[in-house]
């Protein structure tokens, strides 16, 4: 009988926030593209004399994060230095948040594909300077320090993630979640979010926690499911093996998709924190925070609850709905444009807005159609204006040209033609041309109506009104 | 002729103001005193020759080129009738760990020679607002620790212009022999535990260190970043209170500096001493240190200094001042021990940033990787003091050791900043306006004296200037006298947060008072 395990997972993510400029000084925050050591000032390089001063917005979305993670907010918080000379490091410290981080506890509650309610559990948030970036090329170490001083927050989950899965599911989630509050654009390509994952495994039932090896560089969602799931089986390799599991640092390599043993556990570094003496408490004030909770949005969960029950949206349709912020916006706007069925509404966002935005991979903020676009072509759909097909192929040419809809029916022709006259003369046309099928049908072959009624639709372009002309059809081949 | 260095900054500015005299000719008149009385600059190449014990050696960079610049275009804008700042054509030195965007910044250490800053310190563009004329970069400890300018790496160090065998004081040594030696009116200088007061008193000058946020800090090269203060060093009060007001106010650079509207100090100074309540403390009469038993225990200090406290005790008294006695500050001994861990620990972390990459020369040894190049680099790099404090910052910051040093430390300084509170207390018992102290145990002492044995004195030069440090008061050290082998003997009126305005009118009181007695003609041996 083989052994099962109680997997055991903690993840260290490091967010990095999207304030404009960096988190002491007025650099600009973002060098995605630019060349190395460009955004660069006295205060970030590490000048001598130089003075660090708090960006007020890293503060803001620090706040809001927290609020958004259901933490306690330390209203008076402070900044600490960790000291470590590193060549990416100028000062030769990091400015980070030690023992009076601005957030601590909290946590986010989602669920699983098989509808599976899993929660976890934060241990504290707490913003930070990132470090440069060093790179080796041959014998020599380069360091761009565009990136020393922008403005992260590093938060830290307990060990409450079961399987690579369920890390994997939370990551996602995290990263929904910071774009929906808009605090950081949470690309994990360009490392705006972060993971390490703590990684340990017990035999079931077993009381005892097995020790746990550190993932490091862990840069998208696939890798953190791959890399987790590479260290679990490894772990029950080792176990099995009779082996002991050693405390190891492990780097995850993407390339090769391998893990790599970095180093084995060392004496703890001694950081030697102490309060960073040029920078004043972190204070927020009360109107502040209110200030900032009430310009909080209504987060995706609570949203996609109440796509379900005061819309009446299925579950499928509301956790598509509320993927991202935008979507779910727009979505309740063509809503309300439309007033109508929100579930008609909610077909045509996921069968023809979303299905163009997979198609073209761009967001749905830099496509040309509008919600107010789609609750029109829904509109003109149902006034029978246009039919399914020419809707569908309205929202393509919404795209296309940025026009309005009815604008573009009005040009193109597009309207059915719902004029009695109009489909009785083309309907006697085809009755008479085709004398053959006509006896036919009026031999028995009822089924030869669908041919009639395509020919006047080809002859007219797909603008009749097909139910119109199915019943002139039905009455001339009476006979 | 008048004398045209010996003249107070505010002289200086009236002369040039009123066209009596132009900048460049002010200028040419101190690059002369210069010349005649400083020797060769500090250079980390220097050894010190029997030449150079007669001479101040208070520079380590002249700044002539831009000086000249700056004169000529104040003489042009005065020429022309444009409006000028107060201190126009005035010309100023300043301690080399102000970053002069361009202009060689040293902190005396010898891992930052060479060292051009991209970036000048919000003080000095504040000072290039009042129109002053920056002619030089001055001698000191090197990064600041020491208080007697002998750790610098630039040698020739800087002698004492009253006594050539005696230190300066430090760590803003270079600055006040400058100004005694007459080579400018007005030098800037940093004080972390007593680096401006403890020189001033040591070479008969006026020296201001203001509230803790009062001057900004950026582009000062620190020492402890939550003790640095920055003031000038004068020959007269109301040159020190004209650059305080010139200097102090609120920097968005600075995150400490408060927003506490700045006073017209030169304009308070006149108001005088009557109905001040002036303390004097039996704590700041002795030193307190412990001994080779590990108790407390207490020495007298200086009987020149005493009798100058004395003095000026009955002076006060006479101009009207409420002098109360018996004013408890009882942690004062706490102050260099917790000084010692707090200030190491900081200066520690601050020296982790000098790799010899990004400003100054890394080693020209062979290396191995990173390390070695760092190891190599600092070792040579920092001198003997700076590697000390590094040391021991090193070990006292230590995880293991937090409850016992830092957080003991940060207790102490707690304790000391409550003997203040109570003392200032306007609804306390002792509701001080000052608080008269010595600046220091004794005079100035000699070479060497510091590391001697029975240098006690010496040792904690610094218990009567490190608890305003501590405490993030302000304090001004002001000279009271000669002693009996004819050294400065200073004193320092110590006051609450931001009170900068009544310690300048008790040090403006005594000087009006003293202004005519014998001793102030004296003359500092390198001017006689
Ligand atoms: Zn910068």
């Amino acid at each position: 009988m083989t052994q099962e395990y109680e997997i055991t997972i903690g993840l260290e993510t490091h967010i990095q926030l999207n304030t404009v400029t960096k988190a002491f000084c007025g650099c600009k925050a973002d060098s995605w593209n630019d060349a190395p050591n460009t955004n660069i000032c006295p205060i970030c390089s590490g000048q001598p004399g130089s003075l660090p001063a708090v960006n007020k917005a890293m503060v803001e979305k620090g706040l809001m994060l927290c609020l958004a993670m259901n933490s306690n907010v330390n209203l008076t918080s402070y900044f600490d230095r960790k000291n470590y000379m590193y060549a990416d490091l100028p000062s030769g410290y990091q400015v980070t948040q030690d023992n009076r981080p601005i957030g601590v506890g909290g946590y986010l509650d989602f669920t699983m594909d098989d509808g599976r309610e899993v929660r976890v559990h934060i241990h504290n948030l707490h913003m930070e300077e990132d470090a440069g970036k060093t790179k080796n090329e041959g014998d020599i170490r380069l360091i761009d320090m565009n990136r020393c001083g922008v403005p992260l927050i590093e938060m830290v989950t307990m060990p409450d993630l079961h399987s690579a899965d369920e890390a994997a599911t939370y990551l996602m989630r995290l990263r929904q979640l910071l774009r929906w509050i808009g605090v950081s654009e949470a690309n994990m390509e360009r490392a705006h979010l972060r993971c390490d994952a703590n990684v340990s495994i017990a035999p079931k039932g077993s009381k005892t926690l097995g020790k746990k090896c550190e993932i490091k560089n862990i840069n998208s969602i696939e890798a953190v499911r791959t890399a987790i799931s590479f260290e679990i089986q490894r772990q029950i390799r080792e176990v099995e093996a009779g082996r002991k599991i050693e405390q190891w640092t492990i780097e995850w390599d993407n390339d090769a998709q391998v893990l790599r043993k970095m180093r084995s556990k060392e004496t703890a570094a001694d950081y030697r924190y102490f309060r960073e003496p040029n920078l004043m408490p972190v204070v927020i004030s009360p109107e502040f925070y209110e200030d900032v909770k009430r310009r909080m949005p209504e987060m995706p969960w609570a949203r996609r609850a109440r796509f379900m029950s005061d819309f009446g949206l299925p579950a499928y349709d509301a956790s598509i709905l509320t993927a991202d912020r935008e979507t779910s916006e727009f979505f309740e706007a063509a809503c309300r444009t439309y007033a109508g069925d929100h579930k008609r509404v909610s077909n045509w966002m996921m069968n023809e807005v979303l299905r163009v935005v997979n198609e073209k991979g761009v967001p749905l903020s830099e496509l040309a159609i509008r919600p107010e676009d789609l609750a029109e072509i829904i509109k003109l759909v149902d006034a029978k204006t246009v039919n399914t097909s020419t809707g569908k192929s309205l929202v393509d040419k919404v795209l296309e040209t940025g026009k309005k809809p009815a604008e573009i029916v009005k040009e193109l022709g597009l309207g059915l033609v719902s004029d009695e006259g109009a489909i009785k003369e083309v309907c006697r046309k085809i009755v008479d041309a085709n004398p053959k099928e006509v006896a036919s049908y009026r031999g028995g072959k009822e089924t030869l109506i669908g041919w009639f009624v395509g020919q006047v639709m080809k002859e007219m372009r797909g603008k009749a009104d097909p139910e119109m002309a199915k019943a002139i059809l039905t009455e001339l081949l009476k006979g | 002729m008048t004398n045209l260095t010996h003249l107070t900054a505010l002289e200086q500015a009236k002369l040039i103001r009123d066209r009596e005299i132009s900048a460049a000719e002010l200028l040419d008149a101190t690059l002369k005193q210069v010349a005649k009385v400083d020797g060769r600059p500090g250079s980390v190449d220097g050894v010190e020759t029997e030449q150079d014990l007669e001479k101040v050696h208070a520079f380590i960079t002249m700044t002539e080129a831009q000086a000249r610049a700056k004169a000529a275009d104040v003489d042009r804008r005065i020429a022309a009738g444009e409006p000028v700042g107060p201190l126009a054509g005035v010309p100023y030195s300043a301690k080399d760990v102000f970053c002069t965007k361009g202009i060689q910044t040293t902190a005396a250490a010898k891992i930052l020679n060479g060292w051009k800053p991209p970036y000048n310190a919000t003080v000095i563009d504040r000072m290039d607002k009042t129109d002053a004329v920056l002619f030089g970069k001055v001698n000191l400890d090197e990064f600041t620790f020491g208080g007697s300018n002998e750790t610098t790496a630039f040698k020739p160090t800087v002698r004492n212009p009253w006594d050539y065998t005696r230190v300066p004081g430090g760590s803003s040594g270079g600055s006040a022999a400058a100004v005694a030696a007459d080579e400018g009116a007005i030098s800037l200088g940093t004080d972390t535990g007593g680096s401006i007061r403890e020189p001033a008193a040591f070479t008969g000058t006026v020296g201001l260190k203001p509230t803790y946020g009062r001057v900004s800090r950026y582009g000062v090269i620190p020492f402890a970043s939550s003790m640095d203060t920055i003031g000038p060093l004068t020959r007269s009060v109301s040159d020190a209170a004209l650059v305080m007001r010139e200097i102090a106010g609120a920097d968005p650079r600075d995150g400490v500096t408060g927003r506490v509207a700045v006073e017209d100090y030169l304009a308070e100074l006149e108001k005088g001493v009557k109905g001040m309540r002036i303390g004097i403390s039996p704590d700041y009469l002795k030193i307190t240190h412990i001994n080779d038993d590990g108790e407390y225990a207490s020495a007298p200090i200086d009987e020149d200094v005493l009798a100058k406290m004395e003095r000026a005790v009955a002076i006060f008294r006479a101009l009207g001042a409420e002098i109360i006695d018996d004013v408890p500050m009882k942690n004062t001994k706490y102050s260099v021990p917790a000084y010692f861990v707090i200030s190491r620990i900081e200066a520690y972390s601050n020296l982790q940033r000098y790799d010899g990459l990004r400003f100054g020369m890394p080693t020209k040894r062979e290396t191995a990787d990173m390390y070695d190049l760092y190891y190599k680099t600092r070792g040579e790099g920092f001198g003997y003091q700076t590697k000390l404090r590094l040391l021991t910052g090193l070990f006292v910051s230590q995880e293991k050791y937090y409850e016992k040093y830092y957080r003991r430390a940060e207790q102490a300084r707690g304790l000391l900043r409550a003997d203040f509170d109570r003392a200032f207390d306007p609804n306390g018992k002792y509701r001080l306006d000052v608080l008269l102290t010595p600046s220091t145990p004794s005079p100035a002492f000699e070479f060497g004296g510091a590391t001697a044995k029975d240098s006690l004195l010496m040792q904690f030069a610094d218990q009567f200037t490190s608890p305003m440090n501590f405490a993030g008061t302000p304090g001004i050290s002001f000279p009271a006298g000669l002693s009996k082998d004819g050294l400065p003997v200073g004193l320092q009126a110590a006051g609450y947060d931001y009170s900068e305005a009544k310690i300048l009118r008790a040090a403006y009181a005594f000087e009006q008072a003293t202004a005519d007695e014998d001793w102030r003609s004296v003359k500092p041996m390198a001017l006689r």
